[in-house]
């Protein structure tokens, strides 16, 4: 099968997933898979400049933050438009990666690790004293954003669909993005950047644009997420968080084109797996992890097919 | 603000970095010769904690737990080098995130296990436990003289054993560049594996030392490990001397920010604003310092890799 | 990966699904905090909750129960997803056990958009209290402020003129210095905020001791206490200052971890280990003898949270579907409890007496809390009349 029609029986098998829920009276997964399309989203992102880019940003859920708390502040503001509130939230996170990549970048391997870090705890410490917006608390958004059109987000069909399909169009454009001339640059910035230098590429440049865009993505899935829990709270920006992004991406397959998709999934799934056997799931989860490392270098979706990249040296 | 005061809180900030020194002189070592991230490192510090605080309480005496503390991390650390960790060096940064970031859940998972969810008790010993005089109007907690004298005689003692002994010598030639050290034949698979060790007895001489001022329980190695992680980026990655320098600016700079910045939001600003931007400008000093280290060193004040 | 994740929904799905409810069951969905450096407090209250269960032969009410245990990892997010998965899927007649009141303010909306009754045995917010109080919400323990206030009080009987406040920098913290501040009459000599999470505190012990205040009040959850506290009399600082603390940074979490440098430090708390009353003499005996350490005031309140549970049940009669019976029952039942008689107010939260508490050595020379005195009796919180709940 090619990549396109797997693409499709894909999309049509997650359009299938509620009715299929529903039928077997689990409505609650219904919510829990939506969860998985916005981590999905997320990690895929991450995957942009980690797999495609070679950029380890430790840092990534700080724009997860950005978008989330876009949403959070603006509707205790009192604006809950989808059609405000989501844009925006875009904006302020790509604004947020904007300045962190300028400086971060000029950062290589470790250091870069580090600096992102550093950026996204300082976000986390700014946010968790901020009384005025909850802080430590957090904030309550009362309901999801309002989008129109007579449909209400509160239902569990259309959340999940409308996260499907902004999943889809995110991917699709990442897909397209990775497969032009940009996405080519960017690996072969990856591979060697003194080379792309030398023969006049604008390397910073271009791996500036690409944390933004990253970052942008990353604040839609914050956006969605808020939404999700109709809530935000630091915790979303927490380093923890940006590992467990990291994690996901590693485990479906850096720089695979679903990698994020198949790492959200697999540990999601697994996290509320180990917890229904056990309190302490997270014993299970870290040996699963290294067992991934250790015999499944190239992640689950490369255990599957031949990765459309190759992996970081 | 009076001048003991200010003494006073400079001698704070010298043992806060210190503290930091002890866990990032390994972590610096491990992660420059091997060019390993070890996000576990922090679990072998709370590991040497718990074994200190069960040591100290077995046999009732401190000093006699101390070595006993630091042999046997030392031991689990060497032990997990050669079972596990050895198969990461040649993999790439990402994995060796992943795989330690998993050896943290499981550490404390197994901590946990072993030793229950509550806080240990790792009491300071009796003759350390009050302050001293140390000048009229300046007295200051003895325990924390201690770790001064630990810290400084542990940073002397790495110097020396980098610059002057031969296992120093393969160190650095093997940080700054591992394939020529193989090259010219040295045994870098033991070599890794002494760092190592040394590297989990630093730790553990950490977590044990810390014990008395810290709690001791799960979780403890992560709230820490961050801030050896900053120290040895700003020091620049691999370079004792870097660690040593970057641990004292942490230190010096996070306390003094602690100890006088929100006054001075409280001289100049309309409390309601001061309340809360003080504690939190000092809360993210030390990630604004690291910001602006790279910022105009991107590879740290000292870089080890020529 | 095409029909792999509809398959592996379904799966889980099969994997899980759980039988209907039965209507001679008790079904109660416990959400906790029992991971990481945080989980201690969580752990102890699961077993005092336990225990109680034990008690009453593995019946609330006379029914048979069920406990679904779950681990938020203090995280709101999981909290959340928790509290959904038990109300959608577990459909569960209780949700109990949130330690932390963040993970609350995220979670608890869930159970009661679903008329879901929450039995708080930890944190009480103050946004449920007053004008943001849920019909679906009772505690057994207290209101966030309750312990605070009562060591306001304390250092206004006591006569302390200055003193020096010093709390973590986020809303449990400014909130705890409010409710002390509502208490205490004398003059404040300095309130100071510091990170959450912070591990040295030397800086500000230093600040502290140059500014020469009578007493110091801090507030620090868990390992925060553990350090400032270890730290506080190595500097001794305990010479010259009264160090006043609110029944969190004292408690049996606390104390064996200190160790000596706990003795004579005073608390103030709803609990005690040696409060007189039947209840809480068997609980104390009976937690030692199966959990091998001494109950902390976490273990106490997870007893209470199901000694109200079972008493609400019986009340209703075991229609645990009636919902609104059932919360009509838990405001106005009289519980047993291990802290001693207490009643439900108009808000949720319970009107009770308060102690003061000394740590110093028991009869087996272990360091314990001991009760010295009363310092409320039947005291509401602050909040309670702008609530517009009857």
């Amino acid at each position: 099968m090619n990549q396109r029609s797997l693409a499709i029986a894909g999309i049509v098998a997650l359009a299938l997933l509620p009715p299929a829920l529903q039928a077997l009276d689990q409505v609650f997964y219904i919510g829990f898979a939506a969860r998985i399309l916005i981590y999905a989203m997320a990690a895929s992102s991450l995957n942009l400049i980690l797999g495609n880019g070679g950029m380890l940003s430790f840092g990534h859920a700080a724009f997860i933050g950005a978008g989330a708390y876009t949403v959070g502040i603006l509707a205790a503001e009192g604006v809950g438009s989808a059609w405000v509130a989501w844009p925006l939230a875009i904006v302020c996170a790509a604004a947020a990666a904007l300045v962190i990549g300028a400086i971060s970048l000029r950062t290589r391997g470790v250091y870069f690790i580090m600096i992102t870090l550093a950026f996204a705890q300082m976000v986390y410490y700014i946010l968790v004293s901020m009384k005025a917006y909850g802080g430590d608390d957090g904030l309550n958004l009362g309901s999801r954003s309002a989008v129109g059109f007579g449909l209400d987000l509160k239902d569990e069909f259309t959340w999940y669909y409308t996260c499907l399909a902004l999943l889809a169009v995110v991917l699709y454009l990442l897909n397209r993005m990775t497969a032009a001339r940009f996405g080519r640059a960017l690996e072969a910035i990856r591979e060697n950047e003194t080379r792309m230098e030398a023969i006049g590429f604008a390397t910073y440049r271009h791996k500036l644009v690409a944390f933004v865009i990253a970052g942008a993505i990353a604040g839609l899935a914050g956006a969605l997420l808020a939404n999700q829990s109709s809530f935000v709270s630091p915790k979303l920006m927490h380093w923890t968080q940006s590992g467990t992004l990291m994690v996901m991406v590693i485990i479906g397959g850096v720089g695979h084109r679903y990698g994020g998709l198949v790492g959200a999934l697999v540990l999601l799934g697994l996290e509320e797996l180990i917890a229904e056997f056990t309190l302490y799931s997270q014993l299970g989860v870290g040996m699963v992890l290294l067992g991934i490392v250790l015999f499944a270098p190239q992640g689950i979706a490369g255990l599957f097919q031949r990765s459309a990249t190759r992996p970081l040296p | 603000m009076s001048g003991i005061l200010l003494l006073e809180q400079s001698l704070n900030g010298l043992q806060f970095g210190l503290m930091l020194f002890l866990l990032a002189a390994g972590l610096t070592l491990v992660f420059g010769i091997m060019d390993m991230i070890n996000l576990a490192h922090g679990s072998l510090y709370m590991l040497g904690a718990y074994l200190m605080a069960t040591l100290a309480q077995a046999t009732g005496s401190f000093l006699v737990a101390l070595p006993l503390a630091i042999v046997a991390t030392g031991i689990l650390g060497v032990l997990l080098e050669m079972s596990l960790l050895r198969k990461l060096y040649q993999r790439d940064h990402l994995a060796q995130v992943l795989a330690t970031f998993a050896l943290i859940l499981i550490a404390n998972e197994v901590v946990r296990m072993i030793w229950g969810a509550q806080p240990m008790m790792l009491a300071t010993p009796a003759v350390l436990s009050g302050p001293v005089d140390l000048l009229p109007g300046l007295s200051y907690p003895s325990y924390r003289l201690l770790v001064i004298g630990v810290g400084l005689a542990v940073a002397a003692l790495l110097y020396w054993l980098v610059t002057r002994t031969r296992t120093g010598m393969l160190v650095r030639a093997g940080a700054s560049n591992r394939e020529m050290a193989t090259a010219m034949g040295v045994n870098i698979k033991r070599l890794f594996t002494i760092v190592f060790g040394i590297g989990a007895m630093l730790c553990a001489l950490a977590g044990a030392l810390l014990g008395p001022l810290l709690a001791v329980q799960v979780g403890m190695g992560e709230e820490i490990l961050i801030l050896a992680f900053v120290v040895i980026v700003i020091g620049g990655i691999g370079s004792i001397r870097g660690a040593l320098v970057g641990a004292l600016l942490v230190g010096m700079v996070d306390t003094i920010g602690r100890a006088f910045l929100p006054a001075l939001f409280r001289e100049f600003l309309p409390p309601q604003y001061a309340a809360g931007l003080g504690p939190g400008l000092a809360s993210i000093l030390i990630y604004l310092l690291m910001a602006l280290v790279l910022f105009w060193k991107p590879q740290g004040l000292f870089p080890a890799r020529g | 990966m095409k029909t792999g994740s509809k398959l592996a929904g379904i799966a889980l799905a099969l994997m899980l699904t759980t039988p209907g409810q039965a209507a001679d069951k008790v079904k109660v969905g416990l959400v906790s905090t029992l991971s990481g450096p945080a989980g201690a407090l969580g752990v102890d209250m699961r077993d005092g909750f336990n225990l109680a269960l034990k008690h009453m032969g593995g019946k609330l009410g006379g029914l048979a129960t069920e406990i679904i245990a779950s681990d938020d990892q203090f995280n709101p997010d999981t909290g959340k997803q928790i509290v959904d998965r038990f109300v959608k899927r577990d459909r569960v007649d209780f949700v109990t056990g949130i330690i932390y009141s963040n993970i609350l303010l995220a979670a608890a909306p869930t159970a009661f958009e679903s008329k879901t009754p929450y039995v708080s045995a930890n944190a009480g917010p103050s946004q449920y209290a007053g004008k943001g109080c849920s019909p679906y919400f009772v505690s057994a323990a207290w209101q966030n402020d309750a312990f605070h206030e009562a060591a306001g009080q304390h250092a206004t009987s006591r006569g302390i003129k200055d003193v020096y406040l010093m709390a973590p920098n986020y809303p449990a913290g400014q909130d705890a210095l409010t409710g002390f501040k509502r208490f205490y009459k004398g003059k404040i000599n300095t309130e100071a905020y510091v990170k959450l999470g912070q591990l040295d505190f030397a800086a500000e012990l230093a600040q502290m001791r140059a500014a020469k205040p009578e007493a110091v009040y801090v507030f620090f959850p868990g390992g925060m206490g553990i350090n400032f506290i270890k730290q506080f009399v190595a500097a001794g600082l305990s010479k010259d200052i009264m160090l006043l603390l609110p029944g969190f940074s004292a408690d049996q979490d606390i104390i064996p971890a200190v160790g000596e440098p706990m003795l004579g430090l005073m608390s103030t708390a709803h609990w005690a280990l040696d409060l007189d009353n039947a209840e809480n003499k068997r609980f104390v005996a009976d937690f030692e003898t199966d959990y091998k350490r001494i109950p902390s005031v976490y273990a106490a309140q997870g007893y209470d949270t199901a000694l109200l549970i079972d008493a609400a049940v019986r009340a209703v009669k075991g229609k645990v579907e009636d919902r609104d019976a059932v919360m009509k029952a838990l405001k106005s039942v009289k519980a047993k409890s291990v802290h001693g008689p207490y009643r439900i107010n108009n808000n949720g939260y319970p009107v009770q007496n308060y102690y003061l508490r000394v740590v110093g050595k028991d009869a087996k020379g272990r360091i314990v809390n001991k009760t010295i005195g009363t310092i409320f009796t039947n005291q509401a919180d602050a909040y309670a009349k702008e609530c517009a709940l009857k």
